[in-house]
């Protein structure tokens, strides 16, 4: 399991590596750069600008500087000075060390702030909507898939698959409109525009504000993002739920006598998750991309704004750094998924 | 028992010989099946409908969608103003006829009901070929590596690994962007000019078929692979082999025919998501070109006043949901009928 995980790990570096060489190569493979206005610089702005940037220097040398800057802590026995060159996700101190650790680099297109700021003040707004909306998902659309199987061919499961068909085909830029349109214009209940928690976050993600204050901002988004997921979470729970109810063992179970939950909850849904386990990585992941457009509608100050802005000011270092951060979520949701599959089918092994 | 059986041949009508009474064949099959449900031909008809619409769009729509009539911005018909209350102290109808407009006019007096006419035209066709481009590069890529296997499937496969890993709207934006302005620049070669002719002439949506085309194949690969390597031990391809059939003969002929139904079903559940992605691209501003309309930059624009004009975003977005509703139903009921045992899954 350990050796399992060790080795997971290593492929998923090697993973991030490939994924960071081609967003490197394809962003600077556009023609222009970050500094073309429509008003053009003089040419030795430019030229000092590149300096500052060393985006005068090759592409290799380039590339190397900022794998270095993102993946070797620099230590130092004086106090780092507080400018924007020296910035670090991580600023930590171990005995007269000064360790400061990831640097995601600055932004060119907002000159007094960095790639790092922008993880630390908005992206953490981002993952707490894509999870709330993941919470939403699970939340709404396992127990309407369970449901749905357990009285088959009841109007109960008419009504749940229908409700999911159109759930499905309702995506966020639908459903947030309406959802904006009727509660925040017409009924005026929730404030339209806005997020609930604002920087610093408790432990880098956690909201330090609570109760209606933070929800009501929250209601709308997360429902908006994550009502689509709900229903295809609800129509796999269902088939699966299906499929496995048909098995032997649950007759077996039936017939030592057993409690009916006891034969749902234990022997049926534990066995029937494995496939919805298996969307949900991809899922989670494609819920945090997803607040992108969300965010747009409901004004939410997340990270979505940024990248895309991000890709037309050819701004390398927040394209390369939001690129990676969602890479890495992508890949550490598959290993959650495949850890967990181990945890449900004692018979998979992991070789 | 006697009775029963008389009465089964009268029912096949075969002139009371039961021997010629011919099985169903499989596709007759499923289209009765099909026909039998009746969400997947409602869907089915409003596809049909959303497609002629779109072919006589320059018949049907009463204006041109991108003709600005700046006197008439934000126009909005006295029934709407009933409808949503919330308008009638600030919306005001064009002077001359106050029916003008039936759905009102857009922010700088485009007629609405005519830029959702047109702007069926993105998504409709990309609901076309975004499976279309996929299939065939999954359904070849995935054959190729599952067919000769060891080495170059192990290859082939790393390659989808690394791609999955990849943020896939991420990655679609910056294709996108990178074709965009690579093409832009002064003199971008004759292929390239031709490309960005096309584009153009496309209103900009060649580049959304290319950046969707190029992330969406993986998925198709996957299952393709999976697929042929389930066949590719069967008998029958063993005995084409040893009649001395080529790969290609063997791949095309007999592999193909007989794994391609489940991919194309497949293929049509995923067409709400393509519509989905070209949505979210022309709403975040990188989609069509202006003033082609497509429904996903429409409900952009809207968006921004739907406190005040609410009818800009929710049209457009009603026929949304109405073609995706429209292509679920159809895709669900398609596999219910051609694949019952796969009935319920997503």
């Amino acid at each position: 399991m350990g050796r399992y995980i060790i080795r997971r790990l290593l492929y998923m570096f090697l993973v991030i590596l490939v994924v960071s060489v081609i967003t490197f190569g394809l962003m600077h493979s556009v023609p222009g750069g970050p500094f073309d206005k429509e008003k053009p610089l003089p040419k030795e702005i430019i030229a000092n600008l590149e300096k500052r940037y060393h985006l005068d220097q090759p592409l290799p040398v380039q590339y190397l500087q900022y794998l270095k800057d993102l993946a070797i802590p620099r230590i130092s026995t004086t106090k780092f000075p507080n400018s924007i060159d020296a910035d670090a996700l991580f600023k930590f101190k171990i005995g007269k060390y000064y360790v400061r650790w990831v640097n995601f680099g600055p932004s060119y297109s907002s000159r007094s702030r960095t790639v790092n700021d922008m993880l630390r003040d908005q992206l953490p707004i981002s993952i707490q909507l894509g999870f709330l909306a993941f919470c939403v998902a699970v939340v709404i659309g396992m127990p309407l898939g369970i449901l749905a199987a357990l009285k088959q061919n009841s109007w109960v499961d008419y009504t749940s698959m229908t409700m999911a068909i159109f759930g499905v085909s309702v995506p966020v830029i639908v459903l947030g409109p309406i959802l904006v349109w009727i509660f925040g214009v017409s009924l005026k209940v929730l404030p339209v525009t806005g997020w609930g928690s604002k920087p610093p976050f408790a432990f880098g993600i956690f909201s330090t504000t609570h109760g209606w204050k933070y929800w009501q901002y929250a209601i709308m988004p997360m429902f908006a993002l994550g009502l689509s997921s709900s229903a295809s979470i609800a129509r796999l729970t269902r088939a699966s739920l299906l499929q496995v109810i048909r098995e032997d063992y649950i007759r077996t179970a039936r017939e030592k006598g057993l409690r009916e939950r006891n034969i749902v909850i234990k022997h049926a849904l534990k066995n029937s998750l494995i496939p919805v386990i298996t969307i949900m990585g991809p899922m989670f992941a494609g819920l945090l991309t997803g607040t992108f457009v969300t965010e747009t509608i409901f004004g939410i100050p997340g990270m979505g704004r940024y990248f895309v802005n991000s890709i037309t000011n050819r701004d390398y270092p927040v394209i390369m750094g939001t690129v990676l951060i969602y890479a890495i979520f992508l890949v550490l949701c598959n290993l959650i998924v495949d850890l967990v599959y181990g945890f449900l089918d004692p018979r998979i092994r992991f070789e | 028992m006697a009775v029963d059986l008389s009465e089964a041949v009268k029912k096949s009508g075969n002139g009371g010989n039961p021997l010629s009474q011919k099985s169903e064949s499989l596709t007759r099959d499923a289209i009765r099946r099909l026909l039998k449900n009746r969400a997947a031909v409602i869907g089915g008809i409003i596809i049909i409908l959303l497609y002629l619409m779109m072919i006589f769009a320059d018949k049907i729509a009463p204006y041109d969608y991108a003709t600005q009539v700046l006197s008439e911005q934000n126009a909005v018909p006295p029934w709407l103003t009933k409808v949503f209350p919330v308008m009638e102290s600030y919306a005001k109808p064009p002077v001359d006829n106050p029916n003008k407009y039936i759905l009102g006019a857009d922010y700088v007096g485009r007629d609405l009901l005519s830029r959702i006419i047109y702007g069926s035209r993105v998504s409709l066709i990309i609901a076309i070929i975004g499976p279309l481009i996929s299939l065939i590069i999954g359904v070849l890529y995935g054959c190729i590596a599952g067919f000769f296997g060891g080495r170059v499937d192990n290859f082939m496969m790393r390659i989808v690994d690394i791609l999955y890993a990849f943020p896939g709207l991420l990655f679609t934006i910056l294709l996108m962007t990178f074709f965009r302005t690579a093409l832009s620049k002064p003199d971008p070669g004759t292929f390239g000019e031709a490309l960005s002719f096309l584009d153009n002439s496309l209103g900009g949506m060649l580049f959304i078929i290319i950046g969707i085309g190029l992330t969406a194949w993986e998925t198709m690969a996957r299952l393709t692979r999976g697929q042929v390597l389930s066949i590719k031990e069967k008998e029958f391809i063993e005995a084409a082999r040893s009649i001395g059939s080529t790969d290609r003969r063997i791949m095309f002929k007999h592999i193909l025919p007989n794994i391609i139904g489940p991919l194309v079903i497949s293929e049509t559940l995923a067409i709400p998501g393509y519509i989905n992605t070209e949505a979210f691209l022309s709403f975040i501003g990188l989609g069509v070109n202006p003033p082609t309309p497509s429904w996903g930059s429409m409900i952009s624009d809207g968006s921004k006043v739907v406190r005040t004009y609410p009818n800009q975003t929710i049209f457009p977005a009603l026929m949304l949901a109405l073609t995706m509703f429209a292509f679920n139903f159809l895709g669900d009921g398609l596999r219910d009928a051609l694949d019952p045992q796969m009935r319920g899954k997503s």
